[in-house]
């Protein structure tokens, strides 16, 4: 309105606010910045996540104290929220691996299953005598585990180095050939008097849980958590280490970033894609093997509600490091646990929903600097 | 009387891009019915100058006037309603679409429904008109690059321009591809069309425009000359300048054994067409062979080769009497060859990872950096500090993400990884291209110093200056083959033989 000439000029075309939005990259994130832009989204999301609850006439408060109550309210549901939390890890490492090398492995559903079934046939083709040593079985169910895994992330990952197969597509439909091998297996071969579900395996083959040390201590009466926790903690240490503190670790994210640029440092792209998938599904395998060996202890249909693809979202707000893939996951075994305790069911799920699109959105605040400047 | 016949009239043209004065003051007019040569070396301007024609980038100052009416653009559609339009050296075309869906792509007619059986035979009639051959059928990842191009052409002439703008046409064409799009070109200013031709070949502007236009860092060097009335070694001239050779200190050459040597290597480029012929070349420790040329003539695949990231379809490449052909990168980098790529953000650096991940890219497999299989960081960290210092790297610190890092603090960090680990052979491609006066000395003075201390140095520039300033000898590469090995420092020759003006006799004997 002030002046009359540049309006002739240049046409507005929108309505003109006092304030003008400018958005610059920043040129450094300081420390601090990226955990308290995590916190800042996550209390938002449960803000518009009790809006929700609200506007469909319930009581947020309320309802958010029964999550964390059905979640982490006493030792006893914060040990199932554990067990919930073992094969998230597992499957949350898989994927960070992979993605760190920018391979969109979302095969650690079909990984996972694999190696439920390699270490079943340790188990039930009598690979592993009756009688072994609890110690034995369950090092060869642990091996198998993950052999079988990492078989099923060589395919796609050989066909993506050598022919250049997308892995996405391999990767999903191999989720279903390794669903479905489980079915012929439990259907058919190993099905237990026409139920689709194995014989229980013998209890050398079964992971030692808490509720074991009951006689000496009764705090750990009937408390769930199993031996596969402590592999999948070993596994987030050691990928740590391997991505941040080992050459091949170097390699891997200096071929994520730029992998012209590691191919001018000399490093061999072809090898490591097929070494990391092999590693990402071989650690979805350890993720199935301890599900069977520590919760269920026998292959069934089901074994997993979507961890491997849960594990991708894991990875995400990780920001594919390995050991903040520990907490996210404990914060999603949780809520899966709480949506059994909740009706509707729906309600965690929500909540999931939310906290996953706010921390993903909140990046842009990371990465630019945002400011009102008053308009001339 | 001249003024009025002109079509299109640019007056004070002014284009600045952050940092870069892109045109200063550019006027250029283009006839009615003629084929305008516009000659430049790379960055010189040209392509802005149309850009700018053509509605794609606006103008700071200056006027543009369309059959003597002044016209102002918002987008390049505006100047195609004028008649206007551009083709640019990178197609914007559908691969899985066909010849008749792209061009008929972004237009109102047909409203709704495709009946494309229609369409085919417009474009069929419209391509016959021109001498443009390209089934409307076909879908454009089944045509070669020549056809692809006619496809871009007739999309133009489909929207009734009047004036055609070709940004630099026969980059990718085959040499009887470049013969058939000059006679789509002639035909096509017969039937009353007008065309800017943009290249730095001399011998093609001189065959095929009607007048020359030079520009030299953004400004006009010539204007509207007669290609009869003008020399090869005139416009070379116009184009690369009569530069000042200032002196860096320079101790008298000592060379010593043949450190590289290339004997009748091939290679092909990206898409497949052959980039290097039977290249032939020698350089010694201690001396600084110039490498001069004009961009795109196969400088980046003869880098390529040698440092092995790049198949040679033959001859052989032998480091201190070592073969690197067709070996893998990791080869040549323990054989002692440092290589400054031409492109520091895509090639030469991985942009999220520290200053320090990137010092150590080429000496992590060894010790002090690896300590068994793990990386010593307390090493990394304090090389990179070093470094730092040395080589004057300005950032907050050495964990600082190298994207964010300027263009000559980039090539610092580049330059202290390839130059601290003693090279027996440095590949310098481009050295100092988008850097600062300063930091050009600096680099320069850095190459020296390798070479004083022994090292072999292959520099590729399309910096003539700089290649005078530094080179102990002197090639020039073009179109993949060396036209001149150990010519005496002339500008007006190497200029020449940079555009091809020197290669006439053989190429008139092809076609």
């Amino acid at each position: 309105m002030t002046s009359s000439e540049s309006a002739k000029t240049r046409p507005t075309r929108s309505i003109r606010l006092p304030f003008e939005v400018q958005i610059e990259p920043r040129l450094n994130v300081p420390r601090w910045l990226s955990p308290l832009v995590s916190v800042i989204a996550i209390v938002l999301a449960l803000l518009l996540g009790a809006l929700v609850l609200k506007l469909v006439g319930g009581d947020p408060v309320r309802a958010y104290v029964h999550i964390a109550g059905a979640a982490f309210g006493s030792l006893g549901v914060f040990s199932d929220t554990l067990v919930k939390a073992t094969p998230l890890i597992m499957t949350g490492l898989a994927c960070s691996i992979a993605f760190q090398m920018k391979l969109w492995n979302i095969g650690a559903e079909g990984q996972f299953y694999m190696g439920a079934l390699g270490a079943s046939i340790v188990i039930l083709a009598g690979v592993v005598k009756e009688d072994t040593p609890r110690a034995i079985t369950i090092a060869v169910m642990l091996v198998a585990g993950i052999v079988f895994g990492a078989a099923w992330g060589l395919v796609p990952g050989w066909l993506k180095a050598r022919l250049r197969v997308n892995e996405i597509i391999t990767t999903l439909m191999l989720n279903y050939i390794a669903i479905a091998l489980v079915n012929y297996f439990i259907f058919g071969v190993w099905s237990e008097g026409g139920f689709q579900m194995t014989r229980t395996f013998q209890l050398a083959a079964w992971l030692p849980r808490l509720s074991d040390l009951a006689e000496q201590s009764p705090i750990f009466r009937g408390l769930t958590t199993h031996f596969g926790l402590v592999f999948a903690v070993v596994a987030a240490i050691i990928v740590w280490y391997i991505l941040y503190r080992s050459l091949w670790g170097y390699e891997i994210r200096l071929i994520g970033d730029n992998p012209r640029a590691a191919e001018y440092a000399g490093i061999n792209i072809t090898r490591n894609m097929v070494l990391v998938m092999m590693l990402s599904g071989g650690i979805a395998g350890l993720g199935g093997m301890s599900e069977i060996a520590g919760v269920v202890h026998r292959l069934q249909a089901s074994i997993s509600p979507g961890y491997g693809f849960t594990g991708i979202i894991i990875a995400w707000l990780a920001k594919l490091n390995p050991l903040v893939v520990i907490p996210v996951s404990v914060l999603f075994g949780g809520l899966i646990l709480a949506g059994r305790e909740i009706q509707p069911a729906g309600v965690p799920r929500l909540i999931q929903g939310i906290i996953l699109f706010m921390l993903i959105a909140s990046e842009v605040f990371l990465r630019y600097r945002v400011r009102l400047v008053r308009r001339p | 009387m001249a003024e009025a016949s002109n079509l299109v009239e640019m007056r004070g043209i002014v284009k600045r891009f952050p940092g870069v004065l892109a045109n200063e003051n550019v006027d250029f007019d283009l006839r009615s019915g003629e084929i305008h040569g516009l000659l430049g070396e790379n960055g010189a301007g040209k392509s802005t100058l149309m850009s700018v024609l053509a509605g794609l980038y606006k103008p700071e100052a200056g006027t543009i006037l369309v059959r003597g009416v002044p016209v102002s653009f918002n987008s390049p559609r505006d100047a195609i309603a004028l008649g206007l339009g551009m083709i640019h050296q990178h197609f914007t075309l559908i691969d899985s679409h066909t010849v008749t869906e792209n061009i008929l792509l972004g237009l109102d007619d047909p409203p709704f429904l495709m009946r494309l059986s229609h369409y085919d035979e417009r474009m069929a009639v419209t391509g016959k008109r021109f001498g443009l051959h390209v089934s409307p059928t076909a879908k454009i990842w089944q045509l070669s690059v020549g056809e692809q191009q006619r496809v871009e052409i007739l999309k133009m002439l489909y929207r009734g321009v009047e004036v055609l703008i070709m940004d630099e046409p026969t980059s990718v064409l085959a040499p009887q591809e470049i013969e058939e799009l000059f006679k789509t070109l002639r035909s096509m200013v017969e039937q009353g069309k007008s065309i800017v031709f943009i290249s730095h070949k001399l011998h093609e502007v001189m065959s095929i425009a009607d007048r020359i236009s030079v520009l030299r860092q953004g400004r006009v060097t010539a204007a509207g000359i007669k290609p009869a009335g003008t020399s090869k070694a005139e416009l070379a001239n116009l184009m690369v300048g009569r530069k000042v050779l200032f002196e860096i200190e320079k101790k008298p050459k000592e060379p010593g054994e043949v450190v590289l040597e290339l004997r009748g290597v091939s290679a092909e480029n990206d898409k497949g067409l052959p980039a290097l012929h039977k290249v032939g070349l020698k350089v010694r420790s201690g001396e600084i062979l110039g490498l001069a040329g004009v961009a795109g003539n196969g400088q980046t695949e003869l880098g390529e080769v040698i440092t092995g990231l790049r198949r040679c379809t033959g001859g052989s490449i032998l480091v201190n009497g070592k073969e690197v052909a067709n070996r893998p990168a990791r080869v040549p980098i323990e054989f002692g060859v440092a290589h400054i790529p031409e492109d520091r953000t895509h090639v030469g650096t991985a942009p999220n990872l520290s200053i320090t991940e990137n010092v150590i890219m080429k000496s992590y497999r060894h010790p002090p950096l690896a300590r068994g299989r793990s990386l010593n960081r307390h090493v990394a960290r304090e090389r990179a500090e070093q470094l730092k210092q040395e080589y004057t790297i300005l950032a907050p610190s050495v964990e600082t993400p190298v994207r964010l890092l300027s263009g000559g603090n980039l090539q610092r960090v580049i330059l202290a990884r390839e130059l601290s680990e003693r090279p027996s052979l440095l590949i310098a491609m481009q050295p100092t291209r988008g850097l600062d006066v300063g930091a050009i000395e600096g680099v320069q003075r850095l190459l020296l110093e390798q070479r004083d201390s022994g090292a072999a140095i292959l520099l590729v520039s399309e910096e003539l200056e700089e290649i005078f300033t530094l080179s102990d000898r002197i090639a020039v590469i073009y179109e993949g083959e060396i036209v001149g090995d150990g010519v005496e420092a002339e500008a007006e020759t190497v200029g020449l033989l940079m555009t091809g003006g020197a290669r006439l006799p053989k190429s008139e004997a092809t076609a």
